[in-house]
């Protein structure tokens, strides 16, 4: 059967001795590594290793004391959220962040924010640039939600969903906003094996359809190791191993950082 | 010179030049239903027979059809007969292993399939099946970079060159085609031994669609929704055969959750559905009924209360006193109606269900909120057309009169025989299988037990091959008496044993979702079905339910041997990835007992509880081992005598 074709391109997301502290505590330090055009790039590692605090210097939650991002060949000391948005970054978060009584449609449009322009006098009475905008933007809604699968809850309360599907619902969201870099915090925790498959095709489909390039954080192995092309390996805010699969799969500090060392 | 209306092909061309701009077929796609005229549809088939000869399908040959019901696999169904090629639809969910028997008993060389799924499927299946060689698709996603396999869009701009080269080609053909043509086979479930490949012609199909519209008066404007399998005989009848011959409207469901928001959405006047789908919408409407307020609770107590004293008297037209009437409309105003419409049903005329018993209670319940369903009795073999039950004149126990132009009746030995033109003209490359089930007087045997009842009624028992004796000589109807525990909505599936034994013990599997929500409601905690299946509450619940079969055994002339002395609830669902039950969902009577051959051994046995280990199938083909000790229970039985009182 014929593999997927991708070509991996250039690196889009470059990070550079990133250093990042609460007060006292290290969260992060002198941490590099870059992100190519069209990879699935996973981040892991055992709990409390700095993967979420990584990802949120990525999108600009966090400000690093130190190091430089470079995205897209432009260099920044920090990102802004409201940039990283603009310039393609989307996310998804460890603990679901959706509208919990807006529907699953008004959620994913939410993704479609900064591509409407019209004003909110104008929104408010349903005019020109608003109208259209609106059918516009819920026919591509309307795509990533087949593409998704999820036509059967189109129009409930995203409170009401079981946990896997509201996980559906945010990566459509996140889609929604048709972003270059996709930025996933644990897609899988708390699956069952059945959703995790699913959530693993999709994961790929975007990938290969869209040719979205991936970061993601998981700490179940088996999943990373299937659907990513490289992975960096954090342990204690510092990077261990950085490599395909195999590589890390293989690499003393890596099993040692999951399974312990007998002293 | 009259038209000829004889072939699928030349109804559609009528249907074209007569109602060209009448909707022939929706699709709900990103949320928007999408129309396409007759005039459009005939253009779709045009170009795809086109597409298929410019590819090398030539007359007599199949057509694999795989995928849930889109309105491509219709028009390729429609543009094989075209070109004289004969539709092979397959069931969608049956896993590659499976496909690869019919796909080499029916010698398939092209297949139109739905998408990644089950283009991946045939791809498997291909190294054994040595005459595949085109696949084409209608879902692209994920398929770009597949080679050797081509999109359905592609395939048409293929036969739309080929129609500009030769023009007349596409009605040269269809003016080929013969009534006495094969125009689809099916393929029998086959709850024993391979599946038969059934062939029907364009005469059979015609005359058995004909003969449905004319008995309830369907006209081109009915509106039906297309969502049971296409590879199953019903819904070949309903969604193809008799919207060409009528005209009217199909409606394909956006994906297979989304049913029922589509049902309420098109609001079908014509609707046909298995007798689960009508209990599953029920129970959710119970569910959900039970968190509604207590207001709402009472309303709706009181009026379903009336509703079963008369509700199914006013459908038919029976003298009801006033005073109920007036209670019946004010319930219609304030729960039937809004019922109706929840369950997608304010504007069906005609429903029908076949396949499986249907529960009286069940039935009674959608009659009575004014749904005028009925039963209809038919196979594969005979295009689902042999008995209806006419408007005014429904019993829930049987399955109604013979249908308009078919004769039936009941052999010696109880079987039922049917004959007409409805009948299949053969079982594919199976001579024998077909001299076997049609005789000499063109009768058909069904392989079912039944017999008429004083008004003409044919009732249905169970298969004659089922049906034995009990160690005291008394009749064992193993159907029948699984169907009297299926209709407990806490009983999904129930097998039972009895044949040359002296008493009955039977294997039973719990609904998951009723039983589930009966036990969330008491706070039980349960972690799957296995969990949920043993506990002792549960037992005690399915026991109260066999003792209450029991009681009604015991009240009915011959049965009371039959009653349930034993059973015992499976530790997993009885599944067609198992081999337990056809993709039709009807029990594998033989496999089963082999496969649970030391369960039957030691409810037999007399034990009190034995432990079973077994192989669970997934969908995606791999496979888990189930490991539980099962708990046997006694139920009580009754005296013929005394079953009134004890019951």
């Amino acid at each position: 059967m014929a593999e997927a074709q991708r070509t991996i391109g250039d690196v889009v997301l470059k990070l550079e001795n990133i250093s990042l502290s609460f007060g006292g505590v290290k969260a992060l330090s002198e941490i590099s590594f870059d992100v190519r055009e069209h990879e699935v790039r996973a981040i892991i590692g055992p709990n409390g290793a700095g993967k979420s605090s990584m990802l949120n210097v990525i999108n600009g939650v966090y400000h690093p004391q130190q190091g430089t991002i470079t995205h897209l060949g432009k260099v920044r000391r920090d990102m802004d959220t409201h940039d990283a948005a603009a310039h393609g970054i989307a996310r998804t978060f460890q603990n679901i962040a959706l509208f919990r009584g807006m529907s699953v449609l008004d959620n994913i449009m939410t993704g479609r924010n900064l591509k409407m322009k019209a004003t909110f006098i104008e929104q408010a009475i349903w005019v020109g640039r608003a109208r259209r905008e609106e059918l516009e933007n819920r026919r591509y809604v309307e795509e990533v939600i087949d593409f998704l699968e999820i036509q059967h809850i189109r129009k409930t309360p995203v409170g009401r969903l079981p946990y896997g599907l509201q996980k559906r619902v945010e990566l459509a969201r996140a889609l929604a906003a048709e972003p270059t870099l996709l930025l996933l915090d644990e897609p899988m925790a708390g699956m069952n094996v059945e959703e995790k498959q699913d959530m693993c095709r999709f994961v790929l489909d975007v990938n290969e359809q869209y040719g979205t390039t991936i970061v993601l954080i998981e700490h179940d192995m088996g999943v990373v190791m299937d659907i990513s092309d490289r992975v960096v390996v954090l342990d204690y805010g510092k990077k261990i191993a950085d490599g395909t699969p195999d590589d890390v799969r293989n690499n003393r500090a890596v099993i040692d950082a999951y399974l312990g060392v007998a002293h | 010179m009259e038209e000829r209306l004889d072939t699928f092909p030349r109804l559609l061309l009528h249907h074209a030049k007569v109602r060209p701009g009448h909707p022939a077929t929706r699709e709900k796609d990103l949320g928007i239903w999408q129309t396409w005229t007759w005039a459009q549809v005939t253009a779709e088939v045009r170009a795809l027979a086109c597409g298929l000869a410019a590819q090398g399908f030539e007359r007599g040959m199949h057509l694999a059809i795989i995928g849930d019901n889109r309105p491509r696999l219709y028009w390729a169904m429609a543009a094989a007969q075209a070109l004289g090629g004969i539709p092979v639809p397959m069931y969608q969910d049956a896993p590659a292993a499976e496909f690869v028997y019919v796909l080499n008993d029916a010698e398939i060389a092209f297949a139109i399939v739905e998408d990644q799924e089950q283009v991946d499927k045939l791809l498997e299946a291909q190294p054994q099946v040595a005459t595949l060689a085109h696949i084409y698709y209608d879902d692209e996603r994920g398929l770009r970079n597949y080679e050797d396999v081509m999109s359905y869009t592609r395939l048409q701009e293929l036969g739309r060159e080929f129609d500009r080269a030769h023009p007349d080609f596409f009605d040269v053909e269809i003016a080929k085609g013969e009534a006495e043509d094969t125009a689809i086979m099916l393929y029998t479930s086959g709850t024993t031994g391979k599946p038969k490949g059934v062939c029907q012609t364009h005469d059979a199909l015609i005359a058995a669609a004909r003969g449905g519209i004319e008995f309830d008066r369907l006209t081109a404007d009915e509106s039906i929704l297309s969502y049971l399998p296409m590879a199953w005989v019903g819904d070949n009848l309903f969604s193809y055969a008799q919207a060409l011959v009528a005209g009217f409207t199909i409606n394909c469901p956006e994906s297979g959750d989304t049913v029922m928001t589509d049902l309420r959405e098109i609001g079908p006047t014509y609707y046909f559905a298995p007798p689960r789908v009508f209990e599953n919408l029920l129970t959710q409407v119970m569910i959900r009924m039970e968190d509604a307020s207590a207001l709402k609770r009472s309303l709706f107590r009181h009026f379903t209360a009336v509703a079963r004293r008369c509700g199914a008297e006013i459908l038919d037209g029976k003298a009801v006193a006033l005073a109920d009437r007036v209670q019946y409309a004010l319930g219609d105003l304030l729960i039937y109606g809004p019922l109706r419409n929840v369950l997608g049903m304010s504007r069906v005329r005609v429903a029908y269900t076949a396949g499986a018993a249907i529960g009286p209670d069940l039935f009674r319940f959608y009659r009575s909120i004014g749904v005028n369903l009925k039963q209809l009795y038919g196979s594969t073999e005979t295009c689902a057309y042999v008995c209806l039950q006419p408007d005014g004149g429904v019993k829930f126990d049987t399955v109604g009169t013979p249908a308009p132009g078919v004769e039936v009746k009941i052999a010696d030995s109880g079987e039922v025989l049917v004959r007409g033109k409805m009948l299949l003209k053969e079982y594919y490359k199976r001579p024998d299988a077909t001299a076997e089930s049609i005789d000499r007087d063109g009768y058909f045997h069904t392989g079912d037990a039944g017999f008429f009842d004083d008004s003409g009624h044919l009732k249905i028992i169970d298969r004659v091959k089922d049906v034995g004796k009990l160690a005291s000589g008394a009749m064992f109807a193993p159907n029948y008496l699984e169907n009297k525990l299926k209709f407990f909505p806490h009983i999904k599936e129930a097998v039972a044993f009895g044949h040359s034994r002296d008493r009955v013990c039977a294997f039973v599997n719990i609904d998951l979702g009723s039983v589930g929500n009966w036990a969330e409601r008491r706070g039980m905690a349960y972690s799957g079905y296995t969990d949920l299946a043993a506990k002792p509450e549960v037992y005690a619940l399915i026991r109260e339910c066999v003792e209450q079969a029991n009681a009604e055994l015991a009240t009915e002339p011959g049965l009371a041997d039959s009653q349930i002395q034993r059973f015992l609830i499976l530790h997993k669902e009885l599944d067609p990835d198992d081999d337990e039950l056809t993709r039709t969902r009807k029990v594998r009577r033989g496999f089963v007992a082999e496969k649970y051959g030391v369960l039957i051994d030691a409810m037999y046995g007399g034990k009190r509880s034995q432990h079973i280990e077994t192989l669970v199938r997934f969908e995606d083909g791999r496979t888990n081992n189930v490991a539980a000790d099962l708990r046997i229970e006694d139920a009580t039985t009754y005296p013929p005598v005394t079953a009134r009182k004890a019951a």
